[in-house]
């Protein structure tokens, strides 16, 4: 077939087998190249895979307890209280203090329950509201119990309870790891 | 089968791929795009001598990769630039590799420049109707040089901070205008945050575009002039037999340019980069040197003082610069061979070899007076002290999200702290300098009665690296010692 076609292209049989070499070492070198050269770039990605990625690895940093007040501060049964913790965190090549509210509650047993107030659909802070005793989230109208769980809305679950301990009279939370 | 009759039948079962590369083709002409770049006619042949332009190109396409990754993690601002390389030095995975191949790939690079230009002046392939070209090569040299210099502040660490004081100074005495670009470039008199964010911005955005407009200019005018071939061969009408670009020389550029990364990569594996200890400005043993390429610059400024110091600094390197420039409108006879333009040649080597000399007497004036060699030799072990020191992260008391303000006392005692003058050597929230050490977590390893004794009476270790005795009120001794113990 290309015998035929380089005939019809004017070019005798001797020379059409030349060209066709040529061409054949031509294309060959080029898909040597572009293989060894494909090769080569993705060993040089690796580092910068790696450098990308470490953010990834360094986040996962251990919470700790963080004090909530004394007690006597959560004494309120009919509403539950809200408490701002300050949570320490690495953030990049900074160490952070931010603050989070949390709600604090008790259970039919009377043990202490820290109801965190991100909201488990997207993350907005859900408030309490004092008048329709519920927690209500602002951005979707996610609807939720004093105990925290879900009555309406687009959440797809309770509110997260955060682990409690009681120390010497005081209240402590372990927030969840950042 | 014969060997056409296989090539043919490749061709049919690759069809698929043909037919999808004969649709692109169709509507973006990458066919004979490709051929115009492959088949370029090289006048005598592909040769190894032409492989540093396309070296360069690879070299800044390096700078431009490592130069967006380091840009990740850098936050330019007085406090936080030094933080940031340490931590991307120090914590980021192959942060130190990625760092050091952008560190030394400025010096591949300068390497490079002069491969270039005397590959080009040797083979006389800037006569006849490549003026613009190498003028276009001459701008270029110098933006390369402005990256050199603007990228070596940014990680904000001793040796940078002091060199750049100096190279802005050296600005200042321009007559006039010098003053005024000085405070321009630095942003205002003193070198600080202004500073960096200005050199930042020059560094990653204004002299990269800069770079990028005049490579496409200098590429286009060099394939319009086309390549000059061998000394021997006429530059407007080759006579040699040419050979195309692909695949011969397309082979020896690429050879070179694995032979850039694998230099580069070897370099900045089997030599870390280092980052000095945080900026001191109050530090007045520091002694600061250029890199090797500003070195003879550096040198030639000793030999110039006083009303005379303009010549030295602002005429002399201005000729020098013009003489560079006009070598197309100087050396114009049709004449290429180097050994037949010898009047050419040493007027071009001449100024490398001052040059040269230049930079090997400022390295023999700081081997021979024992004072910096001393202090240069301190300053290393510093920076590799410092590279020793794990990285701590800086506490930001103050989150952007959700202020949390310290006690009163503590805002008092870091009050105390600068009034004092304590961050002159212990560094800007006693980060520590090459001065003195770094007081952050010192209130767990010193109970308040250690802090409070060693404060008001230092022992002789404190003593002889220059700690004064404190001799404020109590109630600052209580407050300072409560902000360092609040360090963490």
């Amino acid at each position: 077939m290309a015998t035929q076609r380089a005939t019809l292209a004017g070019v005798s049989e001797g020379e059409s087998g030349k060209l066709a070499a040529l061409v054949g070492r031509r294309s060959f070198l080029a898909m040597l190249f572009s293989t060894v050269g494909a090769a080569f770039a993705a060993v040089c990605a690796l580092p910068f895979a790696r450098y990308i990625a470490y953010p990834l690895y360094a986040a996962g940093s251990h919470s700790h307890w963080v004090d909530a007040g004394p007690v006597s501060d959560f004494t309120s049964t009919s509403e539950p209280v809200r408490k701002l913790i300050n949570i320490e965190h690495l953030d990049g090549w900074q160490q952070t203090v931010s603050q989070q509210a949390v709600y604090v509650t008790r259970d039919a047993g009377g043990a202490f329950v820290a109801l965190s107030s991100v909201c488990p659909h997207l993350g907005c802070s859900v408030a309490w509201q004092s008048n329709s005793k519920t927690f209500v989230c602002p951005c979707h109208g996610g609807c939720f119990a004093p105990d925290g769980s879900r009555i309406s809305g687009p959440p797809p679950r309770r509110m997260s309870a955060l682990p409690t301990r009681i120390d010497g009279g005081r209240l402590s939370i372990l927030p969840p790891s950042a | 089968m014969s060997r056409t009759e296989f090539q043919s039948n490749a061709l049919t079962e690759r069809s698929g791929a043909r037919r999808l590369y004969d649709w692109i083709d169709q509507r973006t002409g990458i066919r004979s795009l490709l051929r115009h770049i492959l088949d370029e006619p090289i006048p005598g042949g592909a040769r190894w001598a032409y492989v540093f332009g396309s070296g360069l190109l690879c070299a800044l396409f390096i700078q431009a990769i490592t130069g967006v990754a380091l840009a990740l993690y850098y936050v330019p601002a007085a406090g936080t630039a030094h933080e940031t390389v340490a931590y991307l030095t120090k914590q980021v995975w192959s942060g130190s590799f990625i760092r050091g191949v952008h560190a030394y790939g400025s010096h591949f690079i300068v390497l490079l420049l002069f491969a270039h230009v005397i590959q080009t002046f040797v083979y006389g392939a800037f006569k006849k109707r490549r003026e613009i070209l190498w003028l276009s090569g001459v701008c270029l040299f110098l933006l390369m040089l402005g990256m050199a210099f603007t990228g070596y502040l940014l990680p904000w660490d001793q040796r940078s901070y002091f060199a750049t004081m100096v190279g802005t100074n050296v600005m200042a005495e321009a007559p006039v205008v010098g003053p005024l670009l000085k405070r321009l470039l630095r942003g205002g008199e003193d070198m600080g945050t202004l500073t960096l964010s200005r050199f930042y911005t020059l560094h990653i955005l204004v002299l990269p575009g800069l770079i990028l407009t005049l490579i496409a200019l200098h590429v286009c005018l060099f394939r319009r002039a086309g390549p000059a071939g061998t000394p021997q061969d006429d530059l407007i009408k080759p006579q040699r037999p040419s050979q195309p670009f692909y695949p011969r020389q397309l082979l020896m550029d690429a050879g070179f340019a694995l032979a850039l990364v694998l230099g580069l990569v070897g370099v900045a594996h089997f030599l870390p980069i280092t980052l000095g200890p945080a900026t001191n400005p109050a530090s007045t043993e520091y002694i600061p040197r250029p890199e090797w390429y500003f070195l003879p610059m550096f040198q030639w400024l000793k030999y110039w003082q006083g009303p005379r110091a303009v010549i030295g600094i602002v005429v002399i390197p201005s000729l020098v610069l013009l003489l560079f420039a006009g070598v197309p409108f100087l050396d114009r006879r049709y004449e290429r061979r180097a050994r037949k333009r010898l009047f050419s040649v040493v007027g071009f080597v001449l100024p490398l070899a001052v040059l040269a000399l230049l930079g090997a007497l400022s390295y023999r004036d700081d081997r021979l007076d024992p004072r910096v060699r001393l202090q240069l030799a301190h300053q290393k072990d510093e920076e590799a002290r410092y590279m020793k020191q794990p990285f701590v992260p800086a506490l930001e008391a103050y989150s952007f999200a959700n202020p949390v303000p310290p006690s009163p006392e503590i805002v008092a005692g870091r009050g105390v702290f600068l009034a004092h003058h304590c961050n002159f050597c212990h560094g800007d929230d006693a980060a520590g300098t090459a001065a003195a050490p770094r007081l952050v977590g010192i209130g767990e390893q010193l109970s308040t009665e250690q802090l409070m004794g060693l404060i008001r009476r230092p022992n002789a270790k404190m003593t002889a690296g220059k700690m004064p005795v404190f001799v404020g009120r109590d109630d600052d001794l209580h407050a300072v010692v409560a902000y360092l113990q609040s360090l963490r």
